[in-house]
């Protein structure tokens, strides 16, 4: 997993329609056909990631048949067969690419040769777990970094901004390890506060699995101790994966916030004798948002690759952990489910961007 | 009776990087309820910042001094929270270019309540119900449908009829439209500069327009007061004004005017370019750019602008127009 994985700046927003009048039809159609143009844009795009990540595989030294078979049953002719059947690895490569998207789409990416289990219940296990530390990381991301960042720009050049530009600076500037190291030493060593890794004590069995998100699951079931301690657990490592991202989605709030605040609108905004407050979170706040949003987006990125470091340092059993041993096996199968996931959840942030976008700005749901 | 609004001596000093400097520079003028008083001059003369100055949204820093009495209260060093009750309510603005003004992801419906509720304590209810009533009154067709709709989606010249009903939601006393046709073609120019004109005879409304083309001004206003590098240059009712100015800088604007009769006749722009701020030359303000600019013209102190007839003031003391034979009124914009 790392940054440069495909996520695309989606396109600008459209500017204003051309002068001739155009009247709104219910705007909810608009949207609903809007909605289904990005969704299936992102299917295709699915497919896309599938197909370069099954041409790697094909571009890789290596004999899957003994990867995935070890090296006693690859000594049997029959079971050879049956293996390169089911996979296809008989026909040819086209076919082959297809009979891959076919179990793909079924769920099978193959046995991992580390762990000798299928990859996708591997990723049914850590998928949960990953997930849920980079959405306590991203919440915990915009809930502080936004409304700092808006308290910055409408305190420019005060001592509340100077304040909050030093700490932006030291959250994007911090190496994470320091960080976690620092974390770690002073609330679980020295003041015991947090506990100091895992999603759960040793001594806890997991909640009753329903999503795989223990704080859900927990919370689902009403076990109600269990949830506490895996909120505990989140706070943490889910608290030094945000630092960097608090520290970029403060900056760039700031900045946006500043650009518009200096435009035409928010001066007619402020003549029309409205209260400060209105002004910033309505007139400001919502064009603000459009660019915020894709670089929180860009944040969910940046946290997913983060979690390959923190995870291993608070021995958090989820997909960071899951990728680094992968690749350190050179595991094919394991790195494709990964890929193929993270790919996934690249694309669905992306449209999940699209979609906002969408929902905040009626010049791109209307054209 | 008082004027509705009486600016005397008016100075806005902004900060820059070489100090404060003067962007306004001793204006006084009146606007009664009902009239159109425009203020024009190129760019840079002044005339923003002199609206800003009535609202109460001068850049931060700004500094001013001399006095705007509106309907009793002192605008100059008027508190903020003060300012805000003012603001909107019984000044509004209306600015130059509507693509920009209005807000382009709320609605209409919303940008036409929002401080009527505010301002007037209306339910949402009877605030769409007056929104209603606004957008016809500045004959928008389908204002139910309007409400509903974004600024993307109408015309220039319907933003702008949208902006000035935007502005007169809360009912303020007086409109201050900067530039409300620059961005609009000809035809469509008339029909704001009429409905403006139908505003002001119906309710009562005091309005001053802000532009740098005389040309707007002749059909609509009253007064005009003619800026130059912040300072006024010539003052008095608009038909004595366009038919026979006395400063050189009017007379200047008039002849950069296309003519109705003589539409080959070339346009003659006056030379050279206005001063920056900061950088408004000694004496008068306009003497670099003047044909009848004379050694006294470039000494300090600035000439003032004094009464040479009833309601007229020139700020020229050699007076070089006086009687000189009246010129037909450039390009009338509403016929
Ligand atoms: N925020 C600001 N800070 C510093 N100087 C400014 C600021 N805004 C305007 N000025 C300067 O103040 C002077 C007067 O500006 P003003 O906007 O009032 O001119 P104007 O007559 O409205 O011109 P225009 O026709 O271009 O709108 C100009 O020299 C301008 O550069
Ligand atoms: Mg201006």
């Amino acid at each position: 997993m790392s940054s440069s994985s495909p996520l695309e700046a989606p396109a600008a927003p459209a500017s204003p329609p051309a002068p001739a009048r155009r009247r709104a039809r219910p705007g909810r159609q608009r949207l609903g056909r809007f909605l289904l143009k990005r969704i299936a844009a992102g299917l295709l795009l699915c497919v896309g990631i599938t197909l370069v990540s099954f041409l790697l595989t094909q571009l890789v030294p290596g004999d899957p048949v003994t990867a995935n078979l070890g090296q006693q049953a690859s000594a049997d002719p029959a079971a050879v067969a049956a293996f390169r059947h089911q996979y296809g690895l008989d026909r040819p490569v086209p076919v082959q690419y297809l009979v891959y998207l076919g179990n793909v789409l079924h769920g099978d990416f193959g046995m991992s040769q580390q762990s000798h289990r299928p990859v996708s219940t591997d990723l049914a296990e850590y998928i949960p777990a990953t997930m849920e530390l980079a959405l306590f990381a991203i919440v915990v991301s915009i809930v502080i970094g936004v409304p700092l960042g808006i308290l910055a720009a409408v305190y420019r050049d005060r001592w509340v901004d100077q304040v909050l530009r030093v700490v932006s600076l030291a959250g994007v500037s911090m190496p994470t390890f320091w960080i976690a190291l620092l974390a770690f030493y002073l609330l679980f060593f020295k003041l015991g506060v947090l506990p100091g890794g895992g999603r759960l004590d040793p001594t806890e069995t997991p909640p009753t699995h329903t999503t795989g998100f223990y704080t859900v699951d927990a919370l689902l079931h009403g076990q109600w101790s269990l949830l506490g301690s895996a909120l505990l657990h989140l706070v943490l490592p889910g608290l030094v994966l945000a630092t960097y991202t608090v520290g970029m989605l403060l900056r760039f709030t700031r900045a946006s916030v500043l650009e518009i605040l200096g435009l035409d609108y928010v001066r007619a905004a402020r003549a029309k004798g409205l209260p400060e407050r209105v002004v910033v979170l309505r007139h400001v706040l919502r064009p603000a948002l459009i660019s915020i949003i894709t670089v929180a987006g860009v944040a969910f990125g940046s946290l997913l690759s983060g979690t390959v470091l923190v995870e291993s340092i608070f021995s958090w059993p989820g997909l960071g952990q899951y990728a680094y041993n992968s690749a350190k096996n050179l595991d094919l199968p394991a790195i494709m489910g990964v890929s193929v996931v993270v790919a996934v959840v690249y694309i669905v942030i992306n449209l999940l961007v699209d979609v906002l976008y969408g929902v905040i700005d009626p010049r791109i749901r209307l054209s | 009776m008082a004027p509705l609004l009486e600016v005397r001596g008016l100075r806005v000093a902004l900060p820059t990087r070489r100090g404060p400097q003067l962007a306004v520079d001793d204006v006084s003028f009146d606007v009664d309820a009902g009239e159109i008083v425009g203020l024009a001059g190129e760019s840079g003369s002044g005339k923003t910042m002199t609206a800003m100055t009535l609202l109460g949204l001068l850049p931060p820093g700004a500094r001013t001094s001399g006095s705007a009495h509106f309907a009793g209260t002192e605008l100059v060093g008027l508190r903020r929270r003060a300012f805000r009750d003012v603001r909107g309510r019984r000044i509004a603005m209306v600015s130059q270019d509507p693509a920009t003004a209005l807000h382009p992801i709320l609605t209409i419906g919303t940008q036409l309540t929002e401080h009527m509720r505010h301002h007037l304590g209306l339910s949402a209810a009877a605030a769409r119900a007056r929104a209603v009533e606004l957008l016809a009154d500045v004959r928008i067709p389908d204002p139910e449908q309007a409400l509903r709709s974004y600024p993307g989606q109408f015309s220039g010249g319907m933003r702008q009829r949208i902006a000035i009903a935007v502005a007169l939601a809360a009912e303020p006393q007086l409109l201050l439209a900067d530039e409300p046709t620059t961005a609009l073609d000809v035809t469509v120019q008339a029909g704001i500069l009429r409905l403006l004109d139908r505003l002001r005879r119906e309710k009562e409304l005091a309005v001053v327009v802000i532009t740098h083309d005389l040309g707007v001004l002749s059909a609509v206003a009253s007064r005009v007061h003619v800026l130059y590098g912040g300072r006024l240059a010539e003052s008095g009712p608009a038909a004595t004004l366009l038919t026979r100015p006395r400063h050189p800088y009017t007379r200047g604007l008039l002849d950069a005017l296309p003519h109705p009769e003589a539409a080959a006749a070339p346009l003659r722009p006056i030379p050279g370019a206005p001063p920056s701020l900061g950088a408004v030359p000694p004496g008068c303000p306009f003497h670099p750019r003047c044909a009848f600019a004379q050694p006294s013209c470039r000494v300090d102190p600035r000439p003032e602008a004094v009464p040479v007839d009833p309601g007229h003031r020139l700020a020229c003391p050699p007076d070089p127009l006086r009687g000189r034979p009246a010129e037909p009124v450039a390009a009338v914009r509403t016929s």
